[in-house]
Formats: C-alpha cells, structure tokens, sequence
C-alpha cells in the first residue's frame, strides 16, 4: 500500500479509534455495566465515577509505561546481561569492558564539557538577547529570529555549519566562511588584539568570576558553619577551582600559542578545537529558547523594585546584575536544566559532523555506535545508563519541585 | 521603564547596532545555505556565498565550443561563440589556456596553442578559435580570472525535487517524513488530552502520584528506550516500520502533552465545569463540549513541538524506521547520507537541507505565537 494512504488510513483508525475508545467505554460503563437508573442509581454512579477516571487514562497510562518505563528497567537488565551468552546475568561486566575503553571516557569528558559550555553561552546569549531586544521597537522582529533556529533540525544545522567549516586547499577561494576569516588574520597588531588578547581576557575574567564564586562559598561556610548544605558548597568551591585553573590554562595557551596564519584550517580535524565548533551548533540553536523564556521573565519584574533602585541611584549594571537578576534567578535554572537536558541527548550534530571521529565522541553518539555498529547491546546498554544516571538528579529535582507546587 | 532610567540616545543606539549585530550573526549560517542553493556547483566552489551577492571576480575554467561547430572560412578552421554560453555581462580582466599560467594574456590578445592553431578571446567572453588544419577534440580550454555579475539558478530544486535522480532526489524521503510526522503529531494529542481532563479536573485516588510519574518521565532519555522497544516491535511483529514509529514518537510525546495540557486545563474556570456538572453533564461531554475547545491553544502549542520534534527527528526513524532496502528513508536521514556520499557537493547537500527545513520554517512563523506559548507554560513556573 502507498505509505501516504497508509499514513492517512492509521490517522483515521488511530484517531478514530481513539475517540471510538473514549466513547464506547464511557457509554458501556453508563448504560450498561452501572447503569445511573433503577433501585442501585445512586451507588452505580459513585461506583462510575471511580472508574471512569482510568478510562481516560488508560492509554496514556499504557503507552507511558510501555514506551517509557519499561524501557528504564529493560535497559538496566540489558546492562547487566550478555546477548551472546542468551541473556546470562554477567554483573558489571558490560560496565568494567565500558570502562576499558579510552572511548568512552573521551565521550565522558566531552559530554561534561558540552554540559558545562552549551547550557552557560547559551543561556548568557539568551539574557543577552532578551535584555537588549526589550529595549527597541522592532525587538519583536529580531526575537523571531534570533528565536528561528529551533525550528530547524539538528541535521539541517549541522549542514548549515559544515558549510562555514569547509576547507578549500590553499591558493583557492575559501568558500566557508570561518577560514574566509581566518585568513585576514597574517600576526599583526589585529590578529594579536582579536586572537590573544581577546579570548586571553575572556578566560581570564572567568577565572576571577569563578574564584569569585568560590569565595563566596567559602564565606557562607564561615556564616553557617557546618551541614549537609557545607558538603554541597564545598564541591562548588572544588569545581569553581577547577574552572579557574582551566580557565587560566587556557589563558596562559591564548597568548603563547603559535598559530599557522595563512593556512586553510580543516577545523573539524582539530581536536581540541572540533568540539566546540559541534558546540556553536547547538549554541546557537538553544540560545533563542533561552531568550524567549529569559524575556518573559524580564517583563515578569515588578516595576517598582527596579524604579525604587534607579531613584536610590543604582546605575544600570547595578539594577541588571543586583534587582533583575535575582529576580529570575528561578527562570535561569529552569532554563539551565532544560538545555542540560537536550546536551545530554545531542546525537544528531555529532552524528552528522563527525561521526565521534577526532576525539569528538559523546555519550549518545557511543552508545548508537554500539548499539547498531557493534551491535554490543551489553555496553550499549552500560552507556545508556550513564546517560539515565546523568540525568537522574533534574528528574528528582523535577519531582519534587512538582510534589512541592501541588500541595 | 527604561525612560525613567535617563537612557542617552547614545545608549539606545548602541543597543540598537548590538541587536543589528547580533541578529545578522544568527542569520548568517541560514542565509548562507539559502543563497548555496541558488548557485551552481562551479559557482559554489569557486567563491564564498558573501561574494555572489556582488559582482565579484572569479577565477573561471571555461570551454569553447567543440570542433564539431568549425567552419571552414578563406582557408582557416574557426570556431567563435561566448565562453559564457549566451552573451554575458561577466568582465574578463586576465586569461591563459594552461592551468599552470592563468594570467598569460589580457583581454584581446591572442594564444598560439602550437600546430598553427590560436585562440583569441575579448573581455565580454567572445572567443575565436581558429587553425590552419582541422580542429579536434572536445574544444579548448580557457581559464580566466573574470568578473561576474551576481547569478542564480533553481537548477538544484530541479535535481533535488522533480528529476527523479535516485541518490539526489528527496521527493520520497519528504512524502515518507510526511508520512511519519502527521500521525505522530495527532495521536499523541488525542490520547494526552484525555489523560490531562482526567488529572485536572477528575479525583481519584493516585492522581498526585501520577502527575509526579508524567513529570519524572518528562526528561527520561529515549536513548534508553531504542532496544528494549526494537526488540518488543520485533517480537510482536510491528518489526520496522511506520506503525512502529508512529508508537515510539506517540510514547515519547505524551509526558510533555500530558504535562502542558494539564497545566493548561487545572487554570479554566471551576464554575464552567462545575455548572456543567449540576446540570447533568456527564464527564465525557464536559470534555468533548467545553474542554477541548478552551484548551485550543494549548493543543495547538503541543502540536507544534511534536511536529518540529517528529520531522527534524534522525535517531527514532534512523532505529524503528528505516530497513536496509531504504525505502522509508526520511529526509534528515537521507541528508547525512549525502554528507557521507556527497560531501563536496554543496549544491545538492545545500538544497536538500534547505527543502527539509523549509516546511518547519513555515510553521515556525505561521504559528510562532502558540510556540512561544507553550514554552512559557512548560518552563516558567
């Protein structure tokens, strides 16, 4: 059968199945199971209105369960089992041979590093974006688009920006435009301003911010003394040093580097460097989220909080970074959280760009590639669950802040 | 609010030369892969996008017309035309006929090619190739460094929407995409709804436990769900195929319709339902007559995502659809086929990817507002 009539027959039974479902159920249970009329009406309908409300839910009670949680329970049986032994319990076997593999800690290290970069620019451009677009008359305009790359498809980013990353041999026309750009930069005074001193500063002004934040902690350690909660802040201060170390690193690497001016770069060949190119990708598709959400919160902020401020003369970085701030420092994590969310499951962009080639690979990426490469579903499975671990912690934080609004 | 802050015009007019920035970044990745796909692969591969929006100069390879066109005149063999096919607009400034020496000759002068054969060429592409002997072969190369006006072609809608071509065509993978994403955009909704009435507004014991397992569920990662559902689609008999993708987007859908059409239906008014009520209504009909109705634009912001989600989607059809005679290939899938295939070929991978985005695009900005809508109802709390 032609598979658009097949496509519109399944709409029919599906959707008209669906209401048939509906209809027919609440009709039987009605008219014919417990029936509102003769000497029981009264303890028929009590018993109807009991069951009536899993008629509603039965489907999608069913289909959650099927295609949402079994799957967490079979996954966690598949890690734990070998195919090739028909399905024997192995323990952590799938795991220690996962753990083996200098592949898989790469894709480890450059998940956290997609969940540490992408949800922080975007969601900083996001702010950014929605601070400036706020303040004009055609900022609607401007959201749309800036807004615009959510609707395209990670596979559709991904040739948008192999188009910027392409690299023609030297002596020919550069026709993407990164090595279009790349090649203006011959050592002089703006190639020293643009590519030294200017990420130089970036990274060091992100050490300060993060030693910064790391004080903080320390301070509220002193205030509050010891607890569940200084456990927390205490590795807080152990990643924020981290950062600053990392970050002053790659300073010291921003103006010592020796960089190759004049030659066409394959970029997505450079390890160290490819990733964050897969990063921009998503970057710059999450970034218009952020900025819708970002901005309905701006808008949120009462007035006089802020009017109160400007009269007590706040300037305007101060009235940004000490009233507005705050006051949507609830928006921010929710924003955060969803973007951690879809980093966790990037497959497409890395699919797509590089394959995991050149020290690119990430979690999801692994796992497909064992899933229907090797067709290992044991470690397959192993590294899914990583994924499920990783996202485990939002899942809670998630329940509880539901639990907690519902009460 | 801002007046009162004392903004200088100069402020408002760094704002306003930050956002011009700062869209036209975001715009450029797009635009880029629009214009690519108006231009042939020569023009592609020869200049950046950026530059075929002007008249820019080029470095060309060029061919005269073969030695089947020669006529014989007062003794010598010629052959004379455009290199740029039709008269052209197009501004040579320097040329040779190797290409080791591309900027032999200047407009005008004439190429001894050895054998008694020449070859000149005038600045607007006129060419005369002429020998004392019979000319062979296919015709003589020219490699010029020319200036061309801006030019564009649907040449590449052509090959990639109605040729047929068997790699390049995309006609199917659209109708199969198609195929898989309005079915998998309806069900979901007809089923979550149902369920959302049911949370909102029905009581029953274990609703609260319930809406906690919807919203747990809501960030559960598919990835855990690809074998576990391929190895039930392939024991019960689905096996791949479009019902089992329509299920699989279906399920995986449903937290998120269920989580925004239950937030949207617990703030409609009590009394409306509750009036209903007293005036005999059963549940069933509250639903269907008032309910859904109300909900509109929450069912329409939902639709919206699970369309943009099923039709940009690769690793669903790339597991539960797509079979190795390819046949149901969709069009993400089909585009990092070409990536691996193709992958010098800007023009075709440039209008395919730009023929899979389009239809998002437009319902992107047809429906922004219900989009926009439904973000804030599912993230602002």
């Amino acid at each position: 059968m032609n598979p658009a009539l097949q496509g519109l027959v399944t709409i029919i039974i599906g959707v008209g199945g669906c209401l048939a479902y509906f209809y027919f159920s609440n009709q039987l249970l009605d008219k014919v199971l417990l029936p509102a009329k003769g000497p029981n009406a009264g303890r028929n309908t009590n018993r109807a209105n009991l069951i009536r409300p899993w008629l509603f839910l039965f489907p999608a009670v069913f289909a959650l369960g099927l295609y949402l949680a079994y799957p967490v329970v079979a996954t966690l049986w598949y890690s734990l089992t070998d195919r090739n032994q028909g399905g024997a319990f192995v323990g952590l076997a799938n795991y220690r041979q996962m753990m083996a593999e200098p592949k898989f800690w790469e894709a480890l290290r450059n998940n956290m590093l997609w969940l540490i970069i992408v949800p922080a620019a975007s969601t900083a451009f996001g702010l950014l974006a929605a601070q400036l677009t706020d303040r004009i008359k055609w900022g609607a305009i401007a959201k749309s688009l800036i807004f615009m790359p959510m609707a395209i498809s990670f596979v559709g980013a991904s040739v948008i920006f192999k188009l910027i990353y392409d690299t023609r041999p030297a002596g020919q026309n550069q026709i993407g435009a990164l090595n279009a750009v790349w090649l203006q930069f011959d050592g002089g005074i703006g190639s020293f301003l643009i590519l030294r001193l200017l990420p130089g500063a970036l990274m060091i002004s992100a050490a300060a911010l993060a030693l910064y934040l790391a004080w903080q902690a320390v301070q509220a350690i002193r205030e509050k003394g010891m607890g569940a909660a200084a456990v927390l802040r205490a590795v807080l201060i152990a990643v924020m040093l981290y950062i600053a170390y990392a970050t002053l690193g790659l300073a010291y690497g921003a103006f010592t580097n020796v960089h190759p001016y004049g030659v066409p770069q394959t970029w997505l060949t450079i390890p160290g460097w490819n990733s964050f190119l897969l990063m921009v990708v998503l970057i710059w598709i999450q970034t218009g989220f952020a900025m819708v959400i970002l901005s309905a919160a701006l808008r949120g902020i009462p007035e006089e909080t802020i009017e109160a401020a400007i009269v007590d003369g706040a300037n305007p970085f101060q009235v940004f970074f000490k009233i507005k701030m705050p006051q949507i420092s609830g928006t921010i994590v929710v924003v955060w959280t969803t973007i951690t969310l879809v980093v966790l499951k990037v497959f497409d962009i890395v699919f797509a760009m590089t394959n995991g080639q050149w020290e690119t690979q990430v979690l999801a990426n692994y796992m497909f590639d064992k899933l229907f490469r090797a067709s290992d579903w044991g470690v397959g499975s192993a590294s899914a669950m990583v994924i499920m671990l990783l996202v485990s912690p939002i899942l809670i934080w998630n329940v509880y802040n539901a639990r907690k609004e519902m009460r | 609010m801002d007046n009162i802050a004392g903004r200088t015009s100069a402020l408002n007019w760094i704002v306003q030369i930050s956002v011009v920035a700062l869209v036209a970044l975001w715009l450029f990745p797009t635009v880029g892969l629009l214009v690519s796909s108006f231009r042939t692969a020569d023009q592609i591969s020869g200049s950046g996008w950026w530059q075929s929006l002007t008249a820019s100069e080029q470095n060309l390879t060029l061919r005269s017309g073969s030695a089947a066109e020669q006529e014989l005149r007062d003794g010598v063999y010629i052959v004379e035309g455009n290199l740029f096919g039709t008269v052209s607009d197009a501004d040579i400034s320097v040329w040779g006929v190797t290409s080791r020496a591309i900027d032999s000759y200047l407009p005008g002068d004439t190429a001894d090619l050895g054998n008694g054969e020449t070859i000149t060429v005038q600045a607007d592409g006129t060419y005369v190739w002429s020998g004392t002997e019979e000319l062979s072969g296919r015709g003589q190369r020219v490699f010029a460094t020319a200036t061309t006006p801006p030019e564009f072609t649907l040449e590449n809608y052509e090959t990639v929407l109605v040729s047929g071509n068997r790699t390049d065509s995309m006609t199917r993978a659209f109708f199969n995409t198609l195929t898989v994403t309005i079915p998998a955009t309806i069900i979901p909704i007809v089923i979550a709804a149902f369920a959302a009435y049911a949370l909102a507004w029905m009581d029953f014991p274990g609703r609260a436990l319930l809406i906690a397992a919807v919203v747990g569920l809501l960030v559960v990662p598919l990835q855990l769900a690809l074998i576990p559902l391929l190895r039930l689609h392939l024991e019960i008999g689905i096996g791949k195929g479009y019902l089992g993708t329509w299920l699989a987007h279906t399920g995986f859908g449903l937290p998120l319709a269920i989580y925004l059409l239950r937030n949207y239906m617990v703030g409609l008014p009590r009394d409306i339902i509750e009036n209903a009520r007293v005036d005999g209504a059963t549940d069933f009909q509250i639903f269907t007559k008032i309910i859904l109705p109300l909900s509109f634009p929450a069912l329409a912001s939902f639709a919206i995502f699970q369309f943009l989600w099923t039709w940009n989607d690769l690793l669903v059809a790339k597991v539960f659809l797509i079979d190795a005679t390819g046949q149901t290939t969709v069009m993400t899938a089909q585009i990092v086929e070409l990536l691996g295939t193709r992958g010098g070929n800007w023009e075709i991978l440039a209008t395919a990817a730009f023929v899979s985005i389009a239809v998002p695009l437009l319902v992107f900005f047809a429906m922004q507002r219900y989009l926009v809508r439904g973000l804030l109802a599912g993230s602002v709390k």
